[in-house]
């Protein structure tokens, strides 16, 4: 249907992933954002929230306030909201592992400023399979942590009632590497694995159910390819409409509709000329608010900078900036949806709802997504697809502008300013919140944490809802590390198959064969020299979950004949060290895209050393700035690599080189 | 490229009798090197290790099955048992390299699985690409389970079962432990297959999984007991859990049991260097061919002399070694 003339359609919920050093820093950064006119908050944590550890754990050393900001108990939550009226802001919270903790410290900090639960509007992102596929921050096995996500549901239906419990996530799919059709297929295939958790969990009545999934929404990527991207939408939109009147009876269709946020792709973002990342992000964001009716409900931007490090306030600006424009200035708002009816766009969505379902009919076939992801069947699949996409980078068929074509450039005034055009992240925020959260501890009610704790116990042993006992622990002052790790005891820790293990296919996922011939004897011949076959330990330190780069890494090593060890994320630098010294390797490569990487990379090298093992020669890789990579190189790095180097056959060359002259053998030069 | 950055074998023997670490790896690495020098180095280090420990202390154990059975968390869920009495652990976890026309190269690893996060000194694990040797165990597993011999209580070599691992694996353990899963095809391949003459005991893993468990543990009951095997031993079929950490007292236990057998029979010390004088044998074929064989006084002599010096069956392998290197030496 059109739109009457001069009546525009409200536009979408503009938001900023933000959050950074510290609860006050970061609240002082939203008042600043919302008085530039962003409608809602999107909060960025930072890992160890994620992950549910205390700023003073000896695994949150060098993450404290990095990639977002630290809570660790209500008082925070309280700094963080600080002359931000709960009941009147639309707060979405990236969080997972931990959402039922952080929700309950916001329903705890609602109830203590005496606004009624009911009014909260907002999302958690709670959707855990796609931190086991991609972004890295599980804590528990698959069971427990869908029994959790059906327990914030069941709970935020009841008492919450405007609240988006979860956020079914197939952005972070995409960054793995997913194809549009494996997004819709793993995305609603995660979205019906999650629903019927909840049907057998029976808290709610079978009448009340279409209001669940309701409640079901979903964060999407877009990514350059516009055309496909808006198709990809209408298809999201057309299955989950199928899906909810098919599966589960939802007769009403406002019931049925596919609400959705959206970022748009961090994975084409380029580090070398970053500026044209805006020309990016622009055409992105159009593939998402082009189509009326799959049309996004919330967007947020990424910054034009952020393959270089973390973006400034007014990067930040920029990127709102985009949006206002998009919605304000054009005409877009003014119409109905103008690719209705366009034969092109039907054929296109069609294929993608063709694809999608024979592949989710193949996940239904193993058992549904849960088994598909123990069974290491989805990590594989995007592992595979990730890689066939850095081959045709490599390759020069897939062209990046900037980076394997049309490089030439002029300096960048941007990234010319004493900042180096990213933000830095103040050095002391790590011991500011050490020093605060101490003295929380010391002054809150002790007996009362510890009855809170024991009722958190009791209530993840037997089938309890989750939620009441996360609302008690948080009004009692518990902090995060004691959420977490009482529940750990509970249901133990979870580690998923690390997707590597993909079948070897010359023709597909090699790249240029002859080049590869040549590496391969490059890596045989200095094996064969030095009496056995090169072995390369690949290391992710710190609590950084993001592991496409490392795993990409360790299986381009594996196929030019390195024997790679690599135990997947959340390492200590300690266990990295030991890892390096009983398997005997030639060489340690180590993947950190938290900006952590001087503090952690520094550990290593001094774990290294302390086991006799200072010559071992170590690599470096992440979103790493040029003057830290200089430092690095200046502490015994011998090589960093960054998003620039997309060219995998270059650094295998390089590396071989690297162990070459550390054993005082004539280097090989770059491969051609 | 010099020799001097091979570690002194008689030093490093009495470092590893100590159990360092950083000699252990360091003897593990010397271990693996097919490099002329390195071979010479490693049979000294052998030979200084040697003695009546490789014969009868200890305990080497071969654990094994198909691919997805759960091996790794089955094998941690061991360790945590071992470990809580004391006993130390060294780990060799053997995986598949990928033909050596495409690169010869391999994913090793699950470190993480075997091992709890923690840090844990009476605990090492070290990865080994299977490396395509005669489709089964790397030659390299051999003397690198007797190395980890000297310093820890247990010595556990975990393969992923395709055929001709299982009967390298028995050529080399004292005690074989096949893991299975239940209604999972490859179990029932397994058990077509006639291979199952070879493990001493059967874990069912995944047991919570109810009646298939069941099903395939008196499955496997039927053909493990089969009345040509080795009377005495019962070849016991057990239903564990790792996720559940449910049975695996009763493993652990017939594991023990296995190794009481083995000693009270008098089977331990035979066994031990028959697997001995079997890898000196295939080594020696390794590196010199039939003709080096040959020329070192041919396989039945070879093994009598070994026979007869079994406590020190490497210092026999160091001499048929020179013995043979000199003769081509001499006849260039």
């Amino acid at each position: 249907m059109a739109n009457n003339d001069n009546q525009r359609d409200r536009p979408w919920l503009m938001r900023t992933y933000s959050g950074h050093s510290s609860a006050r820093a970061s609240n002082a950064l939203y008042r600043t954002n919302l008085a530039k006119g962003q409608t809602g908050l999107s909060v960025a944590f930072d890992l160890p929230t994620q992950t549910g550890y205390d700023a003073d754990n000896p695994l949150a050393r060098g993450e404290v306030g990095k990639v977002g900001v630290p809570i660790s108990h209500i008082e925070d939550m309280d700094q963080l909201f600080d002359q931000i009226p709960l009941d009147q802001m639309n707060t979405s919270m990236t969080i997972n592992a931990t959402a039922p903790w952080l929700l309950a410290l916001y329903i705890g900090l609602a109830q203590r400023r005496g606004i009624d639960a009911k009014l909260l509007t907002g999302t958690t992102q709670n959707d855990i399979i796609k931190e086991y596929l991609s972004r890295g921050t599980y804590i528990y096995p698959p069971g427990p942590s869908m029994r959790m996500i059906a327990d914030t549901i069941n709970y935020t239906v009841k008492h919450v009632p405007k609240w988006n419990p979860t956020n079914i996530c197939s952005y972070h799919l995409q960054e793995a590497g997913a194809t549009p059709v494996q997004e819709l297929a793993y995305a609603l295939s995660t979205a019906t694995a999650v629903l019927d958790r909840v049907m057998a969990a029976g808290e709610i009545q079978a009448s009340e159910f279409p209001q669940v999934v309701e409640r079901i929404s979903f964060f999407v990527n877009a990514g350059i390819r516009f055309v496909e991207e808006t198709c990809k939408m209408r298809a999201f939109g057309e299955m989950w409409d199928e899906i909810t009147r098919t599966r589960y009876h939802v007769t009403d269709p406002k019931l049925r509709r596919f609400r959705n946020g959206v970022q748009v792709n961090s994975l084409g973002l380029t580090e070398s000329q970053p500026e044209n990342n805006v020309q990016r992000i622009v055409l992105e964001m159009l593939a998402v608010v082009l189509s009326k009716n799959a049309r996004a409900r919330a967007v947020q931007l990424p910054a034009w900078n952020e393959a270089m490090g973390l973006p400034r306030p007014w990067d930040q600006q920029w990127a709102l900036r985009i949006q206002q424009v998009m919605a304000y200035e054009t005409d877009l708002l003014e119409y109905g949806d103008i690719l209705d009816g366009s034969p092109v766009i039907a054929a296109k969505v069609a294929e993608l709802i063709a694809g999608a379902r024979a592949e989710m009919k193949n996940i239904e076939a193993q058992g549904g997504m849960i088994a598909a992801i123990e069974s290491g069947y989805v990590k594989r699949e995007l592992v595979r697809s990730h890689m066939n996409r850095l081959r045709a980078i490599e390759s020069g068929d897939l062209k990046i502008i900037g980076v394997n074509s049309f490089k030439e450039t002029a300096e960048s005034p941007l990234t010319q300013g004493v900042d180096g055009g990213i933000m830095k992240v103040d050095p002391a925020a790590e011991s500011e919140q050490i020093a605060r959260l101490r003295a929380h501890r010391a002054q809150r009610n002790h007996a009362e944490v510890t009855a809170a704790l024991a009722d958190l116990t009791a209530a993840a042993k037997s089938s309890e809802n989750i939620m009441p006992s996360s609302i008690r622990c948080a009004l009692a002052g518990v902090t995060t590390g004691e959420w977490g790790d009482t529940l750990r005891a509970v249901f133990g820790e979870f580690r998923p198959p690390t997707g590597i293990d993909i079948a070897m296919n010359d023709a597909s996922t090699l790249g240029n064969k002859e080049i590869v011939s040549r590496i391969r004897e490059r890596v045989k011949s200095t094996g064969a020299a030095l009496g056995r076959p090169l072995k390369l330990l690949v290391g992710k330190p710190g609590l950084d979950g993001h592991s496409n780069g490392a795993e990409q890494i360790a299986v381009k090593a594996r196929d030019v004949g390195f024997e790679v060890v690599y135990d997947g994320i959340r390492l200590t630098p300690q266990q990295l060290a030991q890892a390096a010294q009983e398997e005997g390797v030639h060489m340690v490569g180590l993947s950190i895209l938290s900006g952590s990487h001087m503090e952690l990379i520094e550990s290593v090298l001094q774990e290294l050393k302390a086991r006799d093992l200072a010559d071992l020669p170590t690599i470096a890789g992440g979103i790493i700035p040029v003057e830290d990579a200089d430092k690095l190189t200046a502490l015994g790095i011998k090589a960093v690599y960054t998003p620039k180097d997309f060219d995998m056959n270059a650094i295998m060359a390089d590396m071989v080189d690297i162990i070459r002259k550390t054993h005082g053998m004539e280097p090989l030069g770059p491969i051609h | 490229m010099t020799q001097d950055r091979f570690p002194d074998p008689e030093r490093l023997a009495q470092r590893i009798v100590l159990g360092e670490r950083a000699a252990v790896a360091s003897g593990l690495n010397l271990l693996d090197n097919t490099l002329p020098e390195a071979r010479a180095r490693a049979a000294r280090l052998l030979a200084a290790l040697s003695g009546e420990r490789w014969l009868t202390g200890g305990h080497i154990v071969g654990v094994t099955g198909p691919p997805g059975v759960g091996k790794s968390s089955l094998l941690a869920a061991l360790i945590r048992e071992w470990r809580a009495t004391g006993r130390t652990v060294a780990v060799l976890a053997v995986d598949p390299s990928s033909r050596p026309e495409v690169g010869g190269g391999a994913l090793l690893g699950d470190r993480l699985r075997i091992k709890s996060a923690a840090h844990d000194d009476g605990l090492f694990i070290r990865s080994l690409a299977s490396r395509n040797q005669l489709g089964g165990v790397s030659t390299e597993v051999w003397p690198m389970t007797w190395l980890l011999l000297t310093c820890f209580d247990l010595v556990v070599i975990e393969t992923v079962g395709v055929g001709q691992t299982e009967i390298d694996i028995a050529d080399i353990s004292d005690t074989v432990c096949f893991v299975a899963q239940p209604a999972s095809g490859d179990t029932i391949q397994y058990i077509k297959s006639g291979i199952m003459e070879i493990p001493d005991i059967f874990a069912v893993n995944k047991a919570d999984m109810g009646s298939s468990a069941n099903k395939t543990a008196s499955d496997i009951g039927r053909i493990g007991s089969r009345p040509d095997r080795q009377h005495d031993w019962e070849y016991p079929v057990c239903l564990v859990s790792a996720t559940h950490h449910s049975g695996i007292d009763q493993l652990v236990n017939h594991i023990d049991r296995h190794r009481e057998y083995l000693a009270g029979s008098g089977s331990l010390d035979l066994l031990r260097s028959r697997h001995q004088r079997g890898w000196v044998l295939r080594l020696l074929q390794d590196e010199f061919g039939s003709f080096g064989i040959a020329i070192a006084g041919g396989r039945s002599a070879l093994e009598a002399r070994m026979s007869e010096h079994r406590l020190s069956q490497f210092s026999e392998y160091q001499n048929a070694r020179n013995a043979i290197i000199s003769r081509f030496v001499s006849a260039d």
